[in-house]
């Protein structure tokens, strides 16, 4: 009998000492007993799983993909990964329909976009709330983030598409499904603020979702048509278009640079650097003496910010604090590092609501502390989970910089 | 991205450097590849426990000259060893941390298997002893958490014993714990204290310990309260009325991620920029061989600028040094580095013997600068374990040489 089906992993457990540092900043623990923590799930069950997938432990679907564990880890064990991999090489439940229809943003953005008004009265009611629940185990306390009448890439195409290639430089956006179906205004900020630094903006030949939703909810198949489609496309605009490729969500870079080589085997390592957060983006041009930001005049705000867990593994939320701090008249407070517990679709789920809002608990205190005139985040999700536990505005940064940014001055500047 | 001096550690002599040069004004930002060994700290920090020779040392700012060279304490100086580790409590309480302890006599604190290990400074919840044979009481109640594995009551017990003191061991049985223990392979003191820390769960607990109390004169608990906030500690001490004891357990260590928290905090509070996660790439230098800038991964292509530098990336544990086939490297900068060229050298097959590798790391030249090449880097500070020429286990010093060579690295960059 073979006790031993595989001996190598495709992760790197071999480097886990059981120092247990993972267990201790692991959101999900403290709230949730059901899941055995970080060390049991990832290094510790790898080394059983390599033995035989049966030791596969269904409670792995607990873990919210935050990533916390590896950025605590001393010894640079991709833990996060290790779980993922197990959930994507051995889970045989397949997705229910909840699942799909909270994975599959885009499609069920497209019809949503078409009927919008429609849509959100209908999802707002409480009688619908009542039967999702029941029927499909979508948390009634959750508020459906709102469709857009039209798509942002349809607005794009009809009013400023014809004059981008009038800038200077160039630049491709990924505009990432909640810019493109729930908050167009995000993408045409971001639109505005690059204009005025003199650069295009541009849609990729093709975008997909970029299929974070798909791997948390076990569709990897689509997953990775999805990173094919995306990455393929992202080449093209840096090799042929010679434009890099900006987001303003921190979940879906992050996801376009580290999960697809990690998790979905799809090799992206000659664009991997191409492929940036926006605010790194003008960060950036700032360092390098590139270009000018001229702020309005008068321009006030107390804003506290918080970082996303894919932004802290990103370790980015530097580059969205200074630029905002750069904003005369900016009073920011940068709000501890927690997670705030909604990781996605995760938190929409019946079974999770709980916990979810448990986890979110210490940073929707803080907030309301604070109480600052409003918080600013660079993850829709967050946003969603902090507007609806805290009942305070969120805002990108991106838009941020579009209401502060006098847009007239700085096109001068940078011309 | 522009710093006045970058830090590459977050552990204690990073944090600990940061604060003081950060309140003296300079911009800093400390780059930390994960935790730090704070995690397992055993809630004391040592000065010196013992010679390299094995001697035993009671008082030890009395025995500084009888270091070799090499000693991180030689190279900075007994004298300035002896002032700074006059004012390092009122730094530490500055920082929130509350200790107790003298650097002029050695006093001994209660290891996790209870043996009796010399001590500095000792973090607020534990007792440091004054002799290596106090009694802690003529009669003992052990206390400890049902299902909890990471503290040793038996070996506790047989160590106090050994003293004249009468043990009991009990169990307490909370139902806020129970539902912690339908994952046994995460019982552990964090998990413990976070359920602790919330006052019906601790005053519960408290209540459990009184009715079990007979005639003990002392109580020993796990050191799992008070992991956000050591306030409930004084409030348990009160409500038990006798003699409490808290134990270091094994790791991870509620008391030592309070003390890191606290320190990271106040670095932040300060204005220092905490980079956490992140790993050092590479650097490029200019021409007299000093470091211009330092690439990290999760930067890129934004690189980061200093005018000067402080390694304190710690030992092997979390590679501030690394064994390779061909030696001992030091990876971040390739300074030079001592250690026996012979690996039938570097360690000794009786794991409770003195091991060499232990002593190995960086060349610490005047003024901790770091060498490469035998060249000194004029920017480059060494501080924490990442130094060679000391073995901090042997020799009990390992809190000591972090803090006094972090504070005196961090005055170099400041005269400058």
């Amino acid at each position: 009998m073979n006790m031993q089906e595989r001996n190598i992993s495709d992760n790197n457990f071999e480097q886990c000492i059981k120092c247990t540092v993972c267990t201790v900043y692991c959101p999900v623990v403290p709230v949730n007993p059901l899941y055995p923590g970080p060390k049991q799930a990832g290094p510790d069950g790898e080394r059983l799983r390599l033995k035989k997938g049966l030791y596969f432990d269904d409670t792995l679907k607990y873990c919210l993909n935050c990533k916390r564990c590896e950025v605590a880890c001393p010894s640079g064990v991709r833990i996060g990964d290790i779980i993922q991999s197990a959930r994507i090489r051995f889970n045989t439940e397949s997705p229910k329909l909840r699942d799909m229809v909270l994975a599959n943003t885009d499609f069920m953005g497209s019809i949503a976009t078409k009927v919008a008004p429609v849509v959100n009265m209908t999802l707002g009611m409480k009688p619908v709330k009542a039967i999702m629940d029941c029927t499909m185990k979508v948390d009634s306390h959750r508020t459906f983030p709102k469709y857009s009448q039209g798509t942002f890439e349809r607005w794009y195409k009809k009013n400023v598409k014809n004059f981008q290639d009038s800038f200077p430089r160039h630049v491709s956006f990924f505009h990432g499904c909640f810019v493109n179906y729930n908050y167009p205004q995000l993408g045409k900020d971001l639109i505005s603020v690059m204009n005025a630094l003199g650069y295009g903006v541009h849609l990729l030949e093709k975008e997909k979702c970029c299929g974070v939703a798909l791997i948390s909810n076990g569709m990897i198949d689509k997953a990775k048509r999805n990173a094919g489609v995306n990455t393929e496309s992202i080449r093209k605009s840096v090799y042929e278009r010679q434009m890099p490729v900006i987001g303003t969500s921190s979940t879906c870079t992050f996801t376009l640079r580290d999960e697809y080589p990690h998790l979905l085997g799809v090799a992206n390592h000659d664009v991997r650097d191409y492929i940036e957060l926006a605010t790194r983006f003008i960060y950036r041009l700032i360092d390098e003496g590139k270009v000018k930001l001229v702020f309005k005049k008068g321009y006030k705000a107390r804003i506290a910010y918080h970082t996303p867990c894919h932004m802290e593994k990103l370790g980015w939320g530097i580059f969205s604090t200074e630029l905002l701090r750069k904003i005369p008249g900016v009073e920011l407070t940068t709000l501890d590092s927690n997670c705030c517990g909604i990781a996605g679709t995760y938190g929409f789920k019946k079974e999770n609501y709980k916990v979810s809002q448990a986890i979110g608990k210490p940073l929707f205190d803080q907030i309301g502390k604070l109480k600052p005139d409003f918080v600013a985040c660079d993850c829709e999700t967050c946003k969603w989970q902090i507007e609806m536990s805290t009942g305070y505005q969120v805002k990108n940064p991106i838009s941020i910089l579009a209401e502060a940014l006098d847009l007239i001055s700085t096109s001068e500047a940078n011309k | 991205m522009k710093f006045d001096t970058i830090i590459i550690g977050g552990g204690l002599a990073g944090l600990i450097c940061g604060i003081r040069l950060q309140k003296a004004g300079k911009k800093c930002a400390i780059v930390s590849a994960g935790q730090s060994a704070m995690h397992f700290s055993s809630g004391s920090f040592e000065l010196l426990g013992r010679l390299p020779d094995g001697t035993e040392t009671e008082r030890p700012l009395e025995v500084l000259k009888q270091l070799p060279k090499e000693h991180p304490y030689s190279v900075i100086g007994e004298e300035t060893v002896a002032e700074y580790a006059a004012m390092v409590p009122m730094f530490l309480e500055e920082c929130g941390i509350k200790v107790s302890g003298s650097a002029d006599k050695n006093s001994w604190r209660i290891s996790p298997t209870g043996e009796r290990k010399p001590a500095w400074l000792t973090l607020e919840e534990f007792v440091s002893l004054p002799d290596k044979d106090s009694k802690i009481g003529n009669k003992a109640l052990i206390v400890n958490i049902l299902g909890y594995l990471d503290f040793n009551t038996k070996f506790l017990a047989d160590s106090f014993e050994k003293q004249g003191t009468e043990c009991r061991i009990v169990s307490l049985k909370l139902d806020e714990m129970e539902r912690l223990r339908k994952n046994p392979s995460e019982m552990r003191s964090t998990n413990i204290a976070r359920v602790m820390d919330r006052e019906e769960v601790w005053s519960k607990a408290i209540d459990q310990i009184n009715s079990m109390i007979k005639d003990e004169d002392a109580i020993v608990l796990p050191a799992v309260f008070g992991l956000k906030d050591s306030a409930i500690i004084e409030k348990i001490r009160t409500r038990l009325g006798v003699k409490t004891y808290f134990i270091a357990t094994m790791p991870p260590s509620v008391p030592g991620i309070r003390a890191q928290m606290r320190l990271k905090a106040e670095f932040e509070k300060c204005g220092g920029y905490f980079f956490l996660g992140d790993t050092v790439k590479g650097a490029d230098y200019n021409e007299d061989g000093s470091i211009r800038s330092i690439e990290t991964a999760n930067f890129g292509n934004i690189r980061m600028y200093a005018d000067d530098f402080v390694l304190a990336s710690g030992s092997f544990f979390s590679k501030g040094l690394t064994a390779t086939p061909f030696g001992i490297i030091e990876p971040v900068f390739g300074i030079d580095v001592k250690a026996e060229d012979s690996r039938d050298n570097w360690f000794d097959r009786y794991f409770w013997n003195k091991q060499n590798y232990i002593s190995f790391g960086a060349v610490a030249k005047n003024g901790l600068h770091a060498s490469k090449d035998g060249k000194t880097v004029w920017n480059l500070f060494l501080a924490g374990s990442i130094i060679g020429g000391y073995n901090a286990l042997y020799e009990g010093c390992g809190g000591g040489t972090a803090i006094i060579t972090a504070l005196y690295a961090a005055d170099e960059i400041l005269k400058k």
